[in-house]
């Protein structure tokens, strides 16, 4: 299994920087070759028995039997009726009282006294023998009941809450007192504490109240902001960010909702609607960005699925689209159109020069996206215009606005044969770097060259081996090595 | 690890205790539920649960069919249902629709939530407001702590980083109080605690409150003191890449639970298979923690090894090979195994990290972590995020930049900020706002006074030096916390010296000799000063919170005895696979065994996807 590429060593080998790198992993990887081959030598030495044993050593985490293991076979046995319709829809009507009720609802927690029939005093409750299903806590001797129908102060409230055992919040009735519960479930740094009094003081102060209140408790406002998206409740989270004077937060949290939308117009036209909220100035530039994009899409793949089902165009024929471009990045959308409206004059949605200019896409990121593009389609002419577009003077001198060594890894990524990487590896100003590459990438000339030029024959007369027997390469070494008119420096 | 270990290292105390107690508490609660029942499971407890549970146990206690939590309609035809489940009110949500649902269609059913670790207020509203209160019975399982090795505890509560330091809920604080309380019951009574950071000192607050509340009976202590951290006193170390074999190992294919899984690239066969990684593995156990080019000379040197003791066979008779069969064959046969395993693991490794250019990434971070060439690293995150390399990592890079910097420069947050929501995608808009709240990826504020400076002597040349200068002002005007912190702590040795990674000096070999983990230093200062003296301006610039208690219950308190060696250090909000190696190597140096606890175990993916905002 072990392919060994020499390229990946000589890369891993050819960083520079040395105290903080993998350094000397060459000959560590190459001895590790060879341990891999001595280790399958022995496993062909220990024949038969290699296989069985590996269930035996209990090393593979979900052995059979394993929770993981037996829900994924149910899993898989269910497939059938996992396909059972949606929930059914519950009727509206108030469904009858359930005896087996076993009591201790919240709101009797909450509120101390039910209503009507549903009354059911504490003592009542610890007396039913169901209850001993409830909590650990309920299940201590009976002498410990007594707690809990006491009269508890604020602070054995929260004290309480704290220790998850039940109690009743509902004779905090005056602003003072509640406010006073929640300063004490903060004091106690107990989220789960502040949360129970804040949903108390949700159902049982107005708005206005309870938001301005929370303004400079900051502790219980994070809680309560968090609880409010937790439980989903965006229209009353927004009116307290705006309450708050947070406006920002209140047009990130509305501009969020579009994610919920998948029809791809009423995205689009939710997405102006919060062209007007109140984003930061930088986020709003972001925002319309994201809608203009949107726009373009829903355009471009109406026209290109049509184009693709006539089968007039050929680019569609030849390389199909592997997926809709709608709601993909920017410069996946760049890429796209330089892949597929190359060409297209100026003036349409999809040209990617139009493109470039809408949302003002910096030369290096457009050069980067075009050049990928065109080599992914062995453009190569393309890509060779890419780096002569500024000729203006009439020389053909290459130019890029990315370094050759980064041009040279992308044309790589997209499998550009060696005549064309050579070209571009030759560009790399620095010699020990363009060598370097030249060797990963198997360009023969330029090593050659950069040795010739380099006066080096040792290096040469090394390379000589690592080229193929009786190649051109090896015949222009050997001319180079028997030339007398090379000043050699070694 | 080739340096001398101190002999006399402590013995660490039996943890697979917790193990035990868990097991017992969870079939207590499966018998209040008498009678055949069908268990749905919560998908990230299903990991925890196999730790310690097997499906033979839960038949026994009358389980019937197990499913996984899908917020889907259930086909479950048993007439008790028993949820095992997170606090999580979309999961208390979608009990109640089956609830309901089950009444709609006039079917009667015993149902019953057990929450763990705990349960909490906010769920219970959610059964309330959906009429399903007293429908159902709840429960709490105190699981709180899950033993991955004999060294690292897990609350396996990923959602505690996102929920404390993100949202500011603290919910989680009793939780990891009551942890502490129940190791302190156990294997305590600790004698010091020291820590760092808001949430580590509500903590203490909330475990001493424990201790208050209940008795403790006199004993032995085995783990004598305590260390807390919360993870944001150190964001820079969770950032960085981990060279370290068992940190690479989870930065690529995902430790999960203690157990990896390989894929087809490893195994080389049709399946993938997975891997308990811990000190069981012999193998492994040796390689965890060392530098990942360190690994390669140690596998071939076993792989040689193991050679030579299967040719000890040519030479032998009957008798010496049976001998050799029954005594030698099989361990050999599992090292050989092992020896397999890890080599096709880091041949994948190296293939992975030389495809993404890791050289060049390295690179990048000890430059920003050294404050060096910080234009070369702003134009190679540039170029990373244009050519829409992965997400997670330009990310990373971000905010390591950030972090390190005391935030960007306007001009380059704008700038990238915008290519990074072209690249990937208008969304990020929401994590851009996340990671700001937290402190993480921020624009610097520039200095006053500069300011003027600036704006007379930009006056005298002309606008293009200007700009030049406006950068050069700008990190003269807000210098780093971190670039302060590195200097005072010495985090960043000095970068001409030769680092010897075969034979480690320091906890920097984690990081290639780049950097010591600040988290880590901190740990090893405040030991060796019992307490916080000498560190104030350290603390100073991380921002406070720092405590260090002796505890007055010093009954059984002998300074020497081996107790005191035994350092539990609690991570609150996570810790990377590199902090336990560099623990385990300040043990070794010093003579301290550390036992990790943490609420998850993290590193930079997970770290940054907490923080992306893609659920609806």
């Amino acid at each position: 299994m072990m392919k060994s590429k020499a390229d990946e060593e000589d890369y891993w080998n050819s960083s520079k920087c040395n105290a903080f790198t993998f350094d000397d992993t060459d000959d560590e990887f190459s001895r590790l070759k060879e341990s891999k081959k001595a280790v399958s030598s022995i496993g062909t030495l220990m024949g038969e028995d290699g296989e069985d044993d590996w269930e035996k050593f209990s090393w593979s985490g979900e052995p059979v039997g394993s929770i993981s293991w037996s829900v994924k076979e149910m899993a898989a046995s269910n497939q059938k009726t996992d396909r059972e319709p949606a929930f059914p829809k519950i009727s509206t009507e108030t469904p009858p009282l359930n005896k087996s009720q076993s009591g201790l609802s919240l709101s009797s927690l909450f509120k101390g006294k039910g209503k009507g029939g549903n009354l059911q005093s504490f003592s009542d409750i610890l007396g039913d023998s169901s209850l001993r299903l409830y909590t650990p806590e309920l299940r201590k001797p009976k002498s410990e009941y007594k707690d809990l129908v006491g009269d508890w102060s604020a602070e054995e409230t929260v004290q309480r809450l704290q220790q998850g055992k039940g109690v009743s919040l509902e004779k905090f009735r005056s602003l003072q007192d509640k406010l006073l519960l929640l300063d004490l479930a903060v004091a106690a740094h107990d989220g789960n504490a502040i949360t129970a009094v804040l949903i108390y003081l949700k159902r049982t102060l107005c708005k206005e109240v309870l938001f301005r209140e929370l303004e400079s408790r900051t502790t219980a406002l994070r809680h309560f902001i968090h609880y409010l998206t937790e439980t989903r409740e965006q229209r009353l989270l927004l009116e307290l960010l705006r309450a708050l004077g947070r406006t920002e937060d209140a047009a990130l949290l509305q501009y969020k909702e579009y994610k919920s939308i998948t029809d791809e117009n009423k995205r689009r036209d939710f997405l102006k609607s919060c062209l007007s909220l109140p984003f930061a100035a930088e986020d709003a530039a972001h925002v319309l960005d994201h809608y203009t994009l949107l726009e373009r899409q829903i355009i471009i793949e109406a026209a290109d699925r049509k184009a693709e089902r006539e089968g007039k165009v050929e680019i569609f024929q030849k390389f199909p689209r592997k997926a809709s471009i709608l709601n993909m990045p920017l410069i996946t959308t760049l890429y796209y159109c330089c892949f597929y409206h190359y060409t297209e004059p100026e003036g349409t949605f999809s040209s990617p020069v139009n493109v470039r200019q809408t949302f003002k896409i910096s030369e290096k990121q457009y050069f980067t996206t075009a050049l990928a593009a065109r080599a992914k389609l062995k453009a190569w002419l393309d890509v060779d215009a890419l780096f002569n577009s500024r000729n203006w003077l009439g020389f053909t001198k290459k130019k890029s606005p990315l370094s050759f060594q980064r041009v040279v890894d992308i044309l790589q990524k997209n499998s550009a044969p060696t005549h064309v990487l050579q070209d571009y590896v030759g560009l790399v100003s620095d010699a020990e770097l363009r060598i370097s590459l030249a060797q990963k990438h198997k360009c023969h000339d330029i090593v050659i060259n950069t040795y010739r030029d380099m006066k080096d024959r040792q290096l040469l007369a090394q390379y000589r081996k690592k080229v193929e027997q009786g190649s051109p390469e090896e015949r222009k070494i050997d001319e180079l090595l028997n030339n007398s008119q090379i000043r050699w420096k070694n | 690890m080739a340096h001398s270990a101190r002999r006399d290292s402590p013995e660490l105390p039996d943890l697979s205790l917790l193990k035990r107690l868990v097991r017992d508490q969870l079939i207590y609660l499966l018998e209040q539920l008498p009678g055949k029942k069908d268990l749905f499971i919560d998908s990230d407890l299903m990991s925890p649960l196999d730790r310690i549970a097997n499906v033979s146990i839960l038949k026994q206690h009358e389980v019937d069919k197990l499913y996984k939590v899908e917020y889907k309609p259930i086909s479950s035809i048993s007439d008790q249902l028993c949820f095992l489940i997170r606090p999580r009110i979309p999961t208390v949500k979608w009990i109640c629709d089956v609830v309901n649902a089950d009444k709609a269609a006039g079917k009667y059913r015993r149902y019953k939530i057990i929450f763990t670790p705990q349960k909490f207020y906010a769920c219970e509203a959610v059964l309330e407001e959906q009429g399903i209160f007293g429908d159902v019975t709840t429960d709490e399982w105190a699981f709180y702590l899950l033993p991955l090795d004999d060294d690292i505890i897990s609350l396996e509560l990923p959602e505690f980083f996102r929920d404390n330091f993100l949202a500011g809920d603290q919910r989680w604080v009793r939780t990891a109080g009551s942890a502490l309380h129940l190791l302190h019951s156990l294997f305590g009574p600790f004698s010091k605690v020291y820590g760092i950071g808001r949430c580590s000192k509500m903590t203490y607050e909330s475990w001493r409150e424990q201790v208050e509340e209940g008795d403790q009976k006199p004993r032995l202590a085995e783990i004598g003191n305590v260390f807390l951290i919360d993870r944001d006193v150190d964001f820079v170390t969770p950032l960085c890449s981990q060279v370290v074999y068992e940190g690479l190992v989870d930065d690529i294919f995902r430790i999960k639970c203690g157990c990896v899984e390989f894929g087809t690239d490893v195994t080389s066969s049709e399946k993938s298979i997975k891997v308990m990684l811990n000190s069981k593995d012999k193998v492994f156990n040796e390689i965890r923690n060392e530098h990942f080019s360190n690994v390669f000379g140690f596998l071939s040197q076993k792989a040689r090894n193991l050679q030579i003791a299967y040719d000890k066979r040519q030479g032998m008779d009957i008798k010496q090979m049976k001998a050799f069969v029954s005594e030698e064959l099989k361990g050999l046969k599992q090292e050989h195994r092992l020896l397999t395993l890890h080599i096709s693991a880091s041949e994948s490794i190296m293939k992975k990290k030389t495809k993404q250019d890791f050289q060049e990434l390295l690179k990048t971070e000890h430059c920003l972590l050294e404050g060096f060439e910080i234009r070369e690293c702003v134009s190679f995150i540039e170029e990373h995020i244009n050519r829409q390399v992965s997400m997670i990592e330009s990310l990373r890079l971000l905010c390591l930049l950030s972090v390190t910097e005391n935030g960007l420069l306007p001009k380059d947050f704008r700038s990238l900020k915008a290519q990074y929501l072209q690249s990937y995608g208008a969304d990020h808009l929401l994590t851009f706002s996340n990671l700001k709240q937290l402190g993480l990826l921020v624009e610097q504020q520039p200095g006053e006074t500069l300011t003027v400076m600036e704006s007379k002597v930009g006056k005298l040349v002309n606008d293009r030096t200007a700009g030049k200068l406006t950068d050069a002002f700008s990190s003269l005007a807000k210098k780093s916390n971190f670039r302060a912190l590195s200097r005072k702590l010495n985090l960043v040795p000095k970068s001409d010296e030769e680092y010897d990674l075969r034979v480690p000096r320091d906890m920097a070999y984690i990081f290639s000799g780049a950097y010591v983990p600040l988290s880590c230093k901190l740990i090893e200062q405040v030991l060796e000063r019992d307490g916080w003296t000498g560190l104030e301006e350290v603390t100073r610039l991380i921002n406070g919170h720092e405590f260090a208690v002796t505890g007055s219950s010093g009954a059984d308190f002998k300074p020497k005895s081996d107790a005191q060696r035994i350092i539990l250090v609690m991570f609150l909000g996570g810790c990377t696979f590199s902090e336990i190696s560099a623990l385990r190597f300040l043990g070794k140096e010093k003579g301290y065994k550390f036992i990790v606890v943490t609420t998850a175990i993290t590193n930079s993916s997970r770290l940054l996807e907490a923080l992306l905002d893609n659920h609806v």
